[in-house]
């Protein structure tokens, strides 16, 4: 579904990803580890489209298409979304006004008309309830001094209204305590299908004892430097990194 | 002929055709006297470096338009409020169209200018109130000399009238260039209530300069909510000099709605003389081209235990430019004053400008004065933010100007006006929203 090869990318003349490959199939959970300032957030930012970073080499297919030409709304249409790790605050736009633009955008974008306002609703409804979000956030300006936990809620709220083929979490474990966690986790696992992928991306291994992924990769100065299962997360949280790079050097 | 000398002369003219033994008229000549002496205003005045009178000054434009309104009601029904019911005072090229207007004298009067400066019957209140708060200032002394026509509402004590009222003036374009000056008087006696609605609207490209002059003078405890509808063709200019006078326990609130015309410049001024005062003063303008938007407030405390609350907000694309210069004049007796001030502008493109100027002086010891200015570029990162949700650039654009606007709405008590701003503001950034507005 999503493959990237070789990518580089830079921001001010600095180099941050320095030839990141990375493959993921539909149904599969990959988690990225790694350091503070790795790289991490400029990856998933990267792949979303954030033109502020410069791709200077390497591609980005998504279905078999390159897209690194797309804006970034243009790859939201194919179903790419990213729960961001800082969430933006938009004063006066309401969280449910917000929704409902995004993805009647989509649909425009698909060639389909308007979602009907009783299937708005409902959905909203649903989707706010399995999050566990009370009915007078949704009508809040987006973002706009909500507390850290629940802006990654509100993230994971729009991602189950958007439904995206592959979703990108930065750090969505941040600022949420543990029931938080679960509630969201359990929301992320109720998203998965056979034929949607999802990114996690995280410093901690807390989240991955609840979103268990398939595969783990350690970024470290913009660079894979390993991949593997489950097993790799737990020794990460143990042994911290320096051993990886030491392994590297050697 | 210059322009000064043309209103110098026609006015001898427009001597001859009214009564010299109205008390009014001592009035008048006073005022020519003056503008004669200070000529308009000019950019080395500290009130007007930022906005230059010169290009609209040289046009040749008739002072006293020919008799002939030609129009009808369908050639102006959208520039009116009308789904709602409200009092229409309709002027066209300064005349009053009678055939459009639905005026009143049952429990309060909504009438004309013309009548109230010249029937016996209103004469204590024109002596009275009649160019008791407007100064003696180059262009509005030049109104003063011509006054003759405009609104004049009169809401008795304890009387709140039940519809809003609209002022609304037009232009035809009979003339190849058309000046005109409306004077209106509104008058909320103790207790009142009124909601007031004023527009100025050219029908054609040709050229038209407004010089209007408004006097508010509001009563003990008297609430005047009152919306200035700005969007006008791009040949099209307004001087729009408001006074207004508060007693003790007032409201009045002042929205300025400006979308267009070629140079608008607001004079608003309040004038608090009692205690527990509340004076609110909004904006919000859109503009693009080679507009010009000037928004000179004072809001002049004179007594302890007031408010005023001040929010303009401002988007400015292609040339377009804008000016903001509020003050807030806090007498030594005027303790205990709220004063709050905000100017927030956006500037789309590079060649935009905006210039914004808070001036606070404060004599008094005890007062919360606050005031913030702020000038930026649409927010890159809620931009992506909005995109990566698949909001397209331009509707994300879209979606952050009308956020950005919508909290000056927020304050809108018509409903009808609030949905038409809405989509004025939509259409002028050029998007349907997602949502109901
Ligand atoms: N917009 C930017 N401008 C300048 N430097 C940036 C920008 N974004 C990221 N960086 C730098 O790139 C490096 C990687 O940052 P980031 O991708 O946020 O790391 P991580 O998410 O792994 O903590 C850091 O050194 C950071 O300072
Ligand atoms: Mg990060």
């Amino acid at each position: 579904m999503l493959k990237i090869h070789n990518l580089h990318a830079e921001v001010e003349g600095e180099k941050i990803l320095k030839g990141v490959n990375l493959e993921i199939n539909p149904g599969e959970v990959h988690a990225i580890m790694g350091p503070n300032g790795s790289g991490k957030s400029t990856l998933a930012s990267v792949v979303a489209g954030n033109e502020e970073y410069e791709v200077t080499e390497g591609e980005i297919l998504f279905d078999k298409s390159n897209i690194s030409e797309l804006s970034a709304d243009e790859r939201a249409h194919k179903g790419i979304f990213l729960s961001f790790q800082y969430p933006v605050e938009i004063p006066g736009v309401s969280v449910t006004n917000f929704i409902k633009t995004a993805i009647n955008q989509i649909r425009k974008a698909q060639g389909l008309k308007d979602m009907p306002a009783n299937e708005m609703l409902k959905k909203i409804r649903e989707k706010s309830a399995m999050l566990g979000m009370d009915r007078k956030f949704l009508s809040r300006s987006l973002n706009e001094s909500f507390s850290g936990g629940e802006k990654k809620r509100n993230e994971i709220f729009q991602m189950a209204m958007l439904e995206p083929q592959l979703a990108i979490l930065d750090e969505t474990d941040s600022g949420l305590d543990i029931d938080a966690l679960k509630i969201v986790a359990d929301g992320v696992n109720k998203l998965r299908t056979k034929d949607n992928a999802t990114l996690v991306i995280t410093h901690y291994q807390r989240l991955l004892d609840y979103i268990v992924p398939d595969v783990v990769h350690v970024l470290v100065d913009g660079k894979i430097i390993k991949s593997g299962d489950k097993e790799l997360a737990k020794k990460l949280e143990k042994r911290g990194y320096d051993w990886l790079k030491e392994e590297q050097l050697v | 002929m210059k322009l000064k000398e043309k209103l110098l002369s026609s006015y001898l003219a427009f001597e001859e055709n009214i009564d010299l033994e109205n008390d009014i008229h001592n009035i008048r000549n006073e005022a020519i006297k003056y503008f004669e002496h200070s000529g308009f205003p000019h950019r080395k005045q500290e009130a007007w470096k930022y906005t230059s009178l010169n290009s609209i000054l040289k046009e040749d434009y008739s002072i006293f338009p020919k008799k002939e309104d030609t129009i009808e009601y369908r050639d102006i029904k959208k520039y009116c409020i009308h789904d709602i019911d409200t009092y229409q005072i309709v002027f066209v090229d300064g005349i009053y169209a009678s055939h459009l207007s639905q005026t009143t004298h049952d429990k309060f009067d909504a009438c004309l200018m013309s009548s109230a400066l010249n029937k016996a019957k209103y004469k204590p209140i024109i002596k009275k109130y009649f160019n008791k708060v407007a100064p003696q200032e180059s262009l509005t002394a030049l109104n003063t000399a011509f006054s003759y026509e405009g609104a004049y509402i009169k809401i008795p004590k304890g009387v709140a009238a039940e519809k809003p009222i609209q002022i609304l003036n037009f232009s035809t374009g009979n003339e190849h260039a058309l000046m005109i000056q409306p004077r209106n008087l509104i008058i909320a006696e103790d207790n009142a209530q009124v909601q007031i609605i004023e527009r100025h609207q050219s029908l054609t490209e040709n050229a038209v300069l407004t010089n209007s002059v408004t006097e508010i003078f509001a009563g003990k405890n008297a609430n005047v909510d009152y919306y200035k509808i700005q969007n006008d063709k791009v040949t099209s200019s307004l001087i729009d000099n408001t006074y207004i006078s508060q007693d003790r326990d007032s409201e009045v609130s002042m929205h300025t709605f400006s979308f267009g015309g070629k140079l608008t410049r607001n004079n608003l001024n309040f004038y608090q003389n009692g205690s527990n005062i509340n004076s609110i003063l909004k904006g919000v303008t859109i503009i693009e081209g080679k507009q010009h938007v000037d928004h000179n407030t004072l809001v002049h405390h004179r007594k302890p235990h007031c408010e005023s609350h001040q929010d303009y907000k401002g988007i400015f694309a292609e040339k377009s430019t804008g000016v903001f210069n509020g003050k807030v004049l806090v007498d030594k007796i005027a303790q205990k004053t709220d004063a709050f001030q905000s100017n927030n502008n956006i500037l789309i493109d590079d060649q935009a400008t905006i210039n914004s100027k808070p001036q606070l002086e404060i004599f008094a010891d005890d007062v919360k004065c606050s005031h913030g200015c702020t000038i930026g570029q649409l927010d890159e990162e809620a931009l992506f933010y909005m995109q990566s949700r698949g909001i397209p650039q331009k509707e994300a654009r879209a979606l952050l100007m009308y956020a950005f606007a919508n909290n000056v709405l927020n304050s809108v008590k018509i409903p009808e006006i609030n949905k038409r701003i809405t989509k004025q503001i939509a259409l002028k950034i050029g998007v349907q929203l997602g949502f109901d507005l």
